[in-house]
């Protein structure tokens, strides 16, 4: 019988399955469709400091961040294809400008590395930006990985350590005990005995959390990615405009654009980053990828010449409070949630599966989670 | 008569070959304001491809002989001037409004790129479909074509591909291809079809009802024994060669089981290959808006539609070989269906129904006579290019395959970059969904493309809605 | 008349006109005119109907035309495609 059974095989599901493993529990993880076939796979990677203000989810993305250069160390960096490529982050507009430098400021009292870039340096960190930009501040600690490489090799390790992997398994409820404690997980087609369950189900952790008599509000972020043809490495960092900052942390539920464009090792350039909340609305917007075209053009004027060759879209698992669910639930033991990591999964998923680990074994965890704990919602806590 | 400023339409064409005229001239005799839309420079589609109508320039009386039906098509073509054409303009999304239906294009008429946007309250969807493809050893050698280009070469340019040519692959489809060559001036010095030559014989009842396109076929064939052109059954290409152009070919004979029957190997000289396996439809417009598809008999992905060519989604009508490849006759039925449904008629002929009906047979026991033999991937070592545009080799799908579960055609994408260059999958998706051991071009992802024209974000940062209309109400 | 010609690498290739680039450089012999960004390879017409994107040229400047589609005009500029055409950017 499991020690744990993990639901989901984005990059929260490989990252709490691999460290689950290696404290020797015994994992199965079952996923509905394909490995990181969801959210994960609807991302740039990235792997960032720069957008975040100081606070909890900051904390655990530094953690995260020297999480995934040991598993670089530990697995090759070509797995994962980690880049420490690094972010510039452009104001455009002088008031921008000193917003953007206020913010750098208060991050680099919490350990976050900046360097402040003027208007006539930009220019040797991105040689085709805009010429008419105020300032800027680079951020040598973003990075980048392929997420479907990443998962796919946090789950191949996994099951090196013994952990079990099922696919087209779609939870539909948990078993409990007498003592209100979870004994076992059903799927449409079976069941599987276990001691705990981690719900790492994304953008679904909602969903999944409610089937497993433990509800959570994670509710779907849309957002629209442009990839143009391929190109040369004609950008160098992740580059985004100081607006993106405002963006994250905002409670808007219309549209809202902000500029990040970066390059690739396929050679293409991706564009975002749209934020709206639309439900699971698939249907493609060409308003929201006007915005987006004419932003990335603004700040890279050479784009306006480029072929756009494909958009994709995907859903990011969105709390009211901007932070990702990660702790026990309190209404049902065994049950732990790792999900709601909106727009920075990626990056956080290593230091999340730390924390889940550590939560299953009772060890001392590494950062304070509190900050993460399900129990923070009223719906929990009265539910 | 429509005007081309006109910018809102109650029936909007997309596609104008012989399902896509058909459409167009029949929604607009049924009182409706019609548009047409399509990428080429004249009407007529793959099919009835033409020169780009020029002073001095390729004429159409000089490809006449390269087609069939041309009173069809002129009869079509005839119905053309009450209807708003947008030639050389390529469709790269369509979306919904509260009225209907919103087309995005580009216009690329002299060379430009502009970003347009047309509105309807129906559409007709009619993008016909493109050659299918297999990779062998040595297909992205220049000179090794799709026996569609090798035709579009002819029809619309008046060139001719090569010196010397064989035609290979199977389907009905390579006789004209090989007649229309050698009427041409280019020696052919064979056509390879894998199928069994009998293999319709057991199909007899469709094809009995259909003795027209037997007719058809028999006139190609006269042309080829005229010309002296071996015609080789259960026969395929297995490898090109050459260093900056194809060279040589490999055939082999092919055993009953379509596998291939080791020491029959024949190398032949050429300068060009033109090769087709079927065709695959055009499905990313009905894709974009949520019409409901299913796997026809030839494995390519495909439209349900009803008896009046409705799709699933209300006011999207589909015509022609996205909803089965069937060919000319039968496009034009299903077109002529489509569009006076689309335009507001109340009922269809029942002798347009019965003929459809027949085409249909006739197309179906056409794909079950000229199967993909099994075997290809076997033959596949691990340098041969699947994917032409990333350079994808078969080994790294092939060992993908053996260190992951649970992967689809996405994760292959993203793990592989198969598919996710410029053409979008289009020529390898069917060869990568057979490799991957799923159904054809089905629910891999291969099909779907959200951008189907590229456009440059400078066109499509600087274009404008025609007015804000509002999103279609829940 | 005199034919309309238009230039490929400094040569100069005849057409008729309503002919693709693509078309006029198959008639005189030409058979390919990009090397793909990969391993080099040379590539030409393929499906020849504007949907396998292997027969991408440079156009009076503008890399990534197809060649299949684009109409031939008399003293446009056509040259080989490197690549992703872009060598002209700085990186």
């Amino acid at each position: 019988m499991p020690d744990v059974v993990i639901v989901g095989a984005g990059i929260v599901g490989a990252a709490c399955a691999y460290y689950a493993a290696r404290e020797g529990l015994s994992v199965t993880v079952l996923e509905r469709g394909n490995l990181a076939g969801g959210t994960t796979s609807r991302g740039e990677g990235n792997i960032l400091v720069s957008d975040k203000e100081p606070g909890p989810e900051l904390n655990l993305a530094l953690a995260s961040r020297t999480r995934w250069r040991e598993l670089a160390a530990e697995f090759g960096p070509d797995p994962f294809e980690l880049e420490e490529k690094g972010g510039l982050v452009v104001a455009t507009s002088d008031p921008g400008a000193a917003a953007l430098t206020r913010f750098a400021e208060g991050q680099r009292a919490t350990g976050v590395e900046t360097v402040a870039v003027s208007a006539d340096q930009l220019h040797d960190h991105e040689p085709n930006l805009a010429p008419d930009l105020p300032a800027g501040v680079l951020y040598p600690q973003d990075m980048q990985v392929q997420p479907v490489r990443a998962a796919v090799s946090l789950l191949a390790a996994a099951r090196s350590l013994g952990a079990t992997v099922a696919c087209g398994e779609e939870v539909v409820a948990a078993e409990r005990g007498p003592d209100g404690r979870v004994t076992a997980v059903r799927t449409r087609t079976g069941r599987y005995p276990t001691d705990a369950v981690v719900n790492a189900a994304g953008t679904w952790g909602g969903q999944v959390g409610e089937r497993l008599g433990a509800p959570i509000p994670i509710l779907p972020r849309r957002g629209f990615i442009l990839v143009t043809e391929p190109l040369p490495r004609v950008v160098r960092h992740k580059v985004y405009s100081a607006d993106y900052v405002e963006n994250v942390a905002s409670d808007v539920a219309g549209l809202e654009t902000s500029t990040v464009v970066e390059g690739t090792q396929g050679g293409t350039v991706l564009i975002g980053a749209s934020r709206e909340r639309v439900g699971f609305d698939d249907t493609m917007s060409v308003e929201v990828l006007r915005r987006l075209a004419a932003l990335a053009v603004r700040l890279f004027p050479f784009l306006a010449d480029v072929r756009l060759m494909r958009t994709y879209h995907g859903f990011r698992p969105y709390c009211p409070d901007h932070l990702p669910v990660i702790g026990a639930d309190p209404r049902v033991r065994g049950m732990f949630h790792a999900c709601g990591h909106e727009g920075a999964g990626i990056g956080l998923a290593p230091a999340t599966g730390r924390l889940i680990s550590q939560m299953l074994t009772d060890g001392q965890p590494d950062i304070d989670p509190s900050a993460f704990a399900p129990s923070r919602f009223a719906q929990v806590t009265t539910g | 008569m429509t005007s081309k400023s006109e910018r809102r339409f109650d029936v909007l064409v997309v596609g104008a070959g012989p399902a896509g005229l058909a459409a167009a001239t029949s929604a607009t005799r049924a009182g409706a304001r019609t548009a047409i839309v399509d990428a080429g420079v004249a009407p007529g589609g793959q099919y009835w491809r033409h020169p780009a109508p020029s002073e001095h320039g390729v004429s159409a009386a000089e490809v006449a002989h390269l087609h069939h039906d041309l009173a069809t098509y002129h009869r079509l073509v005839a119905g053309l001037p009450a209807v708003a054409q947008f030639f050389q303009h390529h469709v790269w999304t369509v979306t919904r409004d509260r009225r209907g239906f919103v087309v995005h294009l580009v216009d690329r008429t002299g060379g430009g790129e502009q970003a347009v946007e047309l509105h309807s309250r129906r559409l007709v969807l009619a993008p016909g479909a493109y050659d299918r493809q297999i990779p062998f050893r040595g297909w992205d050698l220049p000179g090794v074509m799709t026996a569609g280009g090798v035709q579009a070469l002819l029809k619309g340019h008046g060139v001719v591909a090569g010196q010397r040519v064989l035609v290979a692959g199977t389907g009905p489809f390579l006789l004209p291809v090989a007649a229309g060559l050698a009427e041409s001036g280019a020696r052919v010095v064979g056509v390879h079809e894998a199928a069994s030559p009998p293999a319709w014989l057991s199909e007899l009842g469709a094809v009995i009802r259909n003795v027209g396109k037997l007719g058809e076929g028999a006139g190609y064939a006269r042309v080829l024994a005229r010309h002296r052109i071996p015609v080789r059954a259960r026969s395929v290409v297995v490898s090109a060669h050459g260093t900056d152009a194809v060279e040589r070919v490999t055939t082999m004979r092919l055993d009953h089981q379509g596998r291939v029957v080791p020491g029959t190997e024949r190398t032949v000289a050429v300068d060009v290959l033109a090769v087709g396996w079927g065709f695959t439809p055009q499905l990313e417009l009905p894709l974009a808006l949520g019409c409901a598809t299913r796997v026809d008999v030839d494995g390519s992905l495909v439209c349900e539609v009803d008896d009046e060519q409705r799709s699933s989604v209300e006011g999207v009508f589909v015509a022609g070989e996205a909803c089965g490849v069937g060919g000319a006759a039968l496009a034009t039925v299903e077109g002529q269906i489509a569009g006076a449904v689309a335009a507001g008629a109340s009922s269809v002929a029942p002798r347009l129904r019965r003929s459809r009906a027949a085409l249909r047979r006739f197309a179906q026991a056409m794909h079950r006579s000229h199967p993909v033999p099994p075997g290809w991937v076997d033959r596949l070592s691990d340098d041969t290019t699947v994917c032409r545009c990333e350079e994808v080799p078969f080994g790294a799908l092939r060992s993908m395959q053996q260190d992951l579960v649970g992967h689809d055609g996405r994760s292959a994408k993203m793990l592989t970059r198969v598919g996710m260059g410029y053409c979008q999958a289009r020529t390898c998706g069917y060869a990568v969904s057979c490799i991957l051991g799923q159904e054809p071009s089905g629910t891999s992802g291969f099909a779907e493309r959200p951008v189907s024209s590229p456009l440059t974000l400078g066109a499509l940062a600087t274009s404008c809605p025609t007015e804000n209309d509002p999103p279609p109400a829940e | 008349m005199s034919q309309p010609h238009f230039s490929f690498d400094g040569s100069q290739i005849p057409f008729r006109p309503g002919q693709s680039v693509g078309a006029a450089l198959t008639a005189v012999g030409v058979r390919s005119w990009r090397s793909t960004r990969g391993a080099g390879r040379p590539r030409g017409l393929f499906c020849g109907i504007g949907v396998c994107f292997d027969c991408l040229i440079v156009v009076d400047g503008r890399p990534n035309e197809r060649a299949c589609l684009r109409l031939a005009e008399p003293g446009m500029e056509v040259s080989t495609q490197e690549g992703t055409g872009h060598g002209d950017l700085e990186v």
